[in-house]
């Protein structure tokens, strides 16, 4: 007889071991990027071939940068997830899916961070 | 007993060598390949923001590769795949609601898809070469 409560007994269990969580938050950064995408492409094709200059008071603006920061989270978190399901399913050894899940999240942080950082450099210098 | 020289030869689903190939199953595994294609192209789209931060001289020679014959080939294939996996996410979100979940609606909606991915790629780029 185990002295855990019915319900400490089966938390953490279940194949994905956390839920709808992952799931849910995939819709959401989903549906986040309806809009802050259609943004983001309709941008890019008045900026191109833009000056620097141009790309500086485009982004400087507070509501630009605001949409943009908002883009790069709900861009990198779902890709985040997305790569997360790939990765787990094709990747069976249990050590190299840890790796990899690691080293592909770790490296779209990085962009991430390097891109929220561009934005604000940006603002700064508008 | 069975006989093991016998047993394996039935065919198994979902095997894909026999199985007969349909939209909605090419368009659920497009829906995953434009989304890891998405993630590779990201790297293109940093490269434009962090050069703009670093300087003139940076911006400059992204955004002349991007402007390069090289560079427009792979911002059309992430265009083509932006919208795909735009269109296509949108046919998921209306599954996840639990509408046109039937087989009709199902191979429907993925024709729309397609036609929707197709228009707004050609519009995107008539645009982007007319405001240029």
């Amino acid at each position: 007889m185990s002295l855990k409560s019915p319900l400490g007994q089966v938390r953490g269990l279940g194949s994905a071991k956390e839920g709808v969580h992952h799931w849910w938050l995939q819709r959401v950064t989903a549906l986040a990027l309806i809009p802050l995408g259609l943004w983001f492409v309709i941008s890019v094709i008045f900026m191109a071939g833009a000056s620097h200059d141009d790309m500086v008071a485009w982004i400087s603006s507070p509501f630009s940068a605001a949409i943009a920061l908002l883009l790069i989270i709900a861009t990198f978190w779902h890709a985040m997830l997305g790569v997360q399901v790939v990765i787990e399913d094709y990747v069976h050894n249990e050590g190299l899916k840890l790796a990899s899940l690691l080293a592909i999240k770790g490296l779209l942080m990085l962009l991430g961070f390097a891109c929220a950082l561009s934005v604000i450099v940006l603002l700064v210098q508008g | 007993m069975t006989d093991q020289t016998d047993g394996p030869t039935r065919p198994l689903s979902p095997h894909l060598q026999i199985y007969r190939w349909q939209w909605t199953m090419a368009l659920s595994i497009a829906h995953r390949a434009s989304g890891v294609a998405l993630v590779v192209g990201i790297l293109l789209l940093v490269w434009w923001l962090v050069a703009a931060a670093a300087g003139p001289d940076a911006f400059a020679s992204a955004q002349g590769f991007i402007g390069s014959f090289i560079g427009q080939i792979l911002l059309f294939g992430w265009s083509v795949a932006f919208f795909f996996h735009l269109c296509n996410g949108i046919r998921h979100l209306i599954w996840d609601s639990g509408k046109m979940l039937e087989l009709g609606p199902a191979q429907g909606s993925a024709m729309a898809v397609l036609v929707a991915t197709g228009t707004l790629t050609i519009l995107a780029w008539i645009i982007a070469y007319a405001v240029k």
